[in-house]
C-alpha cells in the first residue's frame, strides 16, 4: 500500500507588490504557480525522489508533504490522513509523530541556543513523551558519541550537524522522512558517509524517504523511484535503471547530458539551452517546448497529460516507447 | 532536560566566559573598566544606602532643623555638627539624601526599562512572527509614538495615570506611575528591534523544523525566537538605563515625577535649586554631579557593549 498519495497538488503564491504599488502603476495581481498538477505515489519502505532545478518547486513539494505549506488544490495523503483538512486532532498527532524532515543548511537547522540533547528529544519532550536517555542512544545510531548531548551545535561540523539533524528526525520513530537537499551544504567525502548512514537507518528502522536533490548521483545512488520536475510540473517519473538507460522526456535527457560525469574526460559537456521560464507567465502548452529540440505545434498549444509507457510514466505528446 | 552528561559544559560556565571575546575586549578597554567600577560603586551604595548613610534623612526624629544649610565639611553655627556635603534647608545630611535618592532613580530607572523590555519584547515578537495586520498595527502604533518626544508621552501618561490616583494614594503611587510613564514612553525601540531579529530568525530552518512538529506558536515565539533575538536587546536595555533615568530626573525636576516624601536626585535637583541663587549651592551641585556621573557611566557602558557586540566595528 502507498504511504503517500499524491493528487493533483497545486499550490500558487500570491507574488503580488504591495496594494499601494498595485494601485500607482495600475497593475493587478499576479501569482506564481510554483506546483501545478502533479501526482504521484510512494510505497511504503521506499525511497522516492524529486529531481530538478532550481525553481522546479521540488522544495515547495516537501513542505506541503510534511504540512507547513498548504495545498492551493489537489490533496496530500499520508497513510489515508489529509493533513490539510483533517479535523480530528488525535489523528493530525499521530501522523505529525510519523513525519519528518531533513534540511538542507545544517548550520541554520539546529536552534544555536539549545544543545544537543534538547534539539534531539523535542519531538519527543513536545507532545509529553519520556526522552531519558534517547537524545544518548540516537547520538550513538549516527555514529556521535553519547557526551555530545551536552554541547551546542556551534561545536559540530557541517556532516556532524547533519547527523544531529537526522538523530533529531528519529527521534520521534517516524515512518517517512523528507529530505530536502540533506548533502547539497556537505563537502563531497562527507555526503557519501551521510547517504550511506541514512540508507543504514532506512533498513533499521523501516523506513519511507522523500529524497528532494538536484544532484542526479545522488539521486542515482538512492532511490527506488525518481520523479523529474520541471516548472512545477512532473514530467517524467521511472526507476532510476529506467531513467538513466531508457529516458523517455527530452527534458530528462537535457539534464542527464549536462551533468558531470567521470568517464567524461575529453567530452565536451552539452550545455542546457534557454533558462527555466517565468513561473509567474508560464509558456503555453508544454511548459517545456521553448527550449524543447523536438518539439511541434501540438507542444505549444496543448498541454501533454501523463502517460505510462511501459513502467515510465512521462508526460510529453511525443515520447515513445 | 537530561543531567547526566551535561555536567562538564555547566561547570565550565565561567571559563567559558573568562575566555570569551567579550571578556577579553573589557579588559583591553579602559572606559568599560572604569564605568563598570563606577556604576558598581553607585549601586553598591544605592542598595546598601541604610548601612552607608550617616542619617536616615526622612526620620523626622533624627533631623535637627537647627542644622539647616550647613555647608559642606564645615561645622553647623549653632549646634557645631559637621556634614560632608553639607546639609538641606531642613538640615538633612545631602550625602544621605543623595544615597536615598539614588536609590530611588535607579529602582524608577531599573523598572522602567525592565517594563519597556518585557512590553518591547512581546509586541516585537508578537508582530514579527505573526506579521499580517497585527504587525501593521502595533509597528504604526510605534512609529506614531516615535513622533512625540518620550518625556511628553511620559508627562502625558503621569498626568493621566495621576488623574485617576484618589489623593491619599497619590505619593505611593507616584513611583509606579513613573515606571509606568517611563516603560510606555521607551517600549517602541525594544519592539522595533526584537521584530526585525525575529523576522529574521522565523525564515530560518530550526523554527520549521519547530513548526513541522506541531509546537504552538507560543512555544516557538518563547523557546527558540527569543533566546536568539536577545543580544540586541541587552544592548538597547543598558543605554535605555541611563535615558530612562534622566528621564525620571527630568520628570521629578518637572515636578511630576517622585515625591518630596521619597526624593530622587532629580527632586534633590529641583529642591536644590531654589537655593542656588541665595549661596547654598551644594543642595543643587552634588546631587546633580551624582546624576551626571550615574548616567554617564551607564551610557559609556552601553556604547561599549553595542561596540563589542557588532561584528562590523571590531
Amino acid at each position: 500500500m502507498a504511504l503517500i498519495s499524491v493528487k493533483a497538488l497545486t499550490r500558487v503564491f500570491d507574488a503580488s507588490k504591495p496594494w499601494l504599488n498595485r494601485v500607482i502603476e495600475r497593475r493587478g495581481k499576479s501569482f506564481l504557480t510554483a506546483v501545478s498538477d502533479v501526482d504521484f505515489e510512494v510505497a511504503e519502505r521506499s525511497t522516492y525522489a524529486l529531481v530538478g532545478e532550481s525553481g522546479s518547486g521540488k522544495s515547495t513539494i516537501g513542505r506541503m508533504l510534511v504540512g507547513l505549506l498548504t495545498p492551493t488544490s489537489g490533496t496530500v495523503e499520508i497513510n489515508g490522513v489529509n493533513l490539510a483538512t483533517e479535523t480530528d486532532a488525535r489523528k493530525i498527532d499521530v501522523i505529525r509523530s510519523d513525519i519528518q524532515m531533513i534540511f538542507q543548511d545544517p548550520f541554520a537547522s539546529l536552534n544555536p541556543r539549545w544543545r544537543v540533547g534538547d534539539i534531539i528529544v523535542e519531538p519527543v519532550v513536545a507532545r509529553g513523551g519520556d526522552a531519558s536517555g534517547l537524545a544518548e542512544k540516537l547520538l550513538e545510531q549516527v555514529g556521535l558519541s553519547a557526551l555530545d548531548a551536552g554541547k551546542f551545535p556551534h561545536e559540530f561540523s557541517g556532516g556532524q550537524r547533519q547527523r544531529i539533524c537526522i538523530a533529531r528526525a528519529l527521534s520521534s520513530e517516524p515512518k517517512l522522512i523528507v529530505c530536502d537537499e540533506p548533502t547539497s551544504a556537505l563537502d563531497v567525502s562527507v555526503q557519501a558517509q551521510v547517504l550511506n548512514l541514512m540508507s543504514d537507518l532506512k533498513d533499521n528502522y523501516g523506513l519511507t524517504y522523500v529524497l528532494i536533490s538536484h544532484d542526479l548521483t545522488v539521486v542515482q545512488h538512492m532511490a527506488d523511484r525518481i520523479g523529474v520536475l520541471y516548472l512545477g510540473r512532473l514530467v517524467e517519473e521511472a526507476s532510476p535503471e529506467d531513467l538513466f538507460a531508457r529516458t523517455k522526456h527530452p527534458y530528462t535527457k537535457m539534464l542527464l547530458e549536462a551533468a558531470p560525469r567521470m568517464d567524461g574526460f575529453g567530452r565536451e559537456a552539452e550545455l542546457p539551452e534557454g533558462e527555466i521560464p517565468d513561473p509567474i507567465n508560464p509558456p503555453t502548452g508544454c511548459a517545456f517546448h521553448p527550449r524543447c529540440p523536438i518539439s511541434t505545434d501540438i507542444c505549444r498549444t496543448e498541454r501533454p497529460p501523463m502517460r505510462s509507457l511501459n513502467k515510465t510514466r512521462v508526460a510529453c505528446h511525443l515520447a515513445e516507447e | 532536560m537530561t543531567d547526566m552528561p551535561l555536567k562538564p559544559a555547566q561547570q565550565s560556565r565561567l571559563r567559558i566566559f573568562l575566555d570569551s571575546d567579550i571578556f577579553y575586549m573589557f579588559k583591553k578597554s579602559p572606559v568599560a573598566i572604569l564605568s563598570t567600577i563606577v556604576v558598581a560603586i553607585l549601586v553598591l551604595s544605592a542598595v546598601f544606602a541604610p548601612l552607608i548613610a550617616p542619617t536616615n534623612p526622612f526620620d523626622p526624629a533624627s533631623l535637627n532643623l537647627m542644622n539647616g544649610f550647613t555647608g559642606p565639611m564645615t561645622p553647623n553655627a549653632f549646634t557645631g555638627d559637621s556634614f560632608l556635603l553639607g546639609t538641606d534647608d531642613q538640615g538633612r545630611d545631602v550625602f544621605s539624601t543623595i544615597l536615598y535618592g539614588m536609590r530611588v532613580s535607579l529602582f524608577v530607572g531599573v523598572a522602567a526599562v525592565l517594563f519597556a523590555m518585557v512590553l518591547g519584547i512581546t509586541l516585537g515578537l508578537i508582530s514579527g512572527y505573526v506579521g499580517g495586520w497585527t504587525e501593521t498595527i502595533i509597528m504604526r502604533t510605534a512609529d506614531v509614538q516615535l513622533t512625540f518626544p518620550s518625556i511628553l508621552v511620559a508627562m502625558l501618561i503621569f498626568g493621566v495615570a495621576k488623574g485617576f490616583t484618589p489623593v491619599e494614594y497619590r505619593d505611593q503611587m507616584a513611583i509606579w506611575v513613573l515606571i509606568l510613564a517611563i516603560g510606555l514612553s521607551d517600549w517602541v525601540q525594544f519592539a522595533r528591534v526584537v521584530r526585525g531579529a525575529t523576522l529574521v530568525e522565523k525564515r530560518k530552518e530550526y523554527v520549521e523544523a519547530a513548526r513541522l512538529i506541531g509546537r504552538t506558536p507560543f512555544a516557538i515565539m518563547l523557546r527558540h525566537i527569543l533566546p536568539n533575538v536577545l543580544s540586541p536587546v541587552l544592548v538597547i536595555a543598558t543605554i535605555s538605563l541611563a535615558l530612562a533615568i534622566i528621564a525620571e530626573a527630568t520628570l521629578s525636576f518637572l515636578g511630576v515625577g517622585a515625591p518630596a516624601t521619597q526624593p530622587s536626585l532629580g527632586t534633590l535637583i529641583r529642591i536644590g535649586q531654589g537655593f542656588l541663587f541665595s549661596g547654598e549651592w551644594w543642595i543643587l551641585l552634588f546631587p546633580a554631579v551624582t546624576l551626571l556621573v550615574l548616567a554617564l557611566s551607564v551610557n559609556l557602558l552601553g556604547d561599549w557593549l553595542r561596540d563589542a557586540l557588532n561584528p562590523r566595528l571590531r
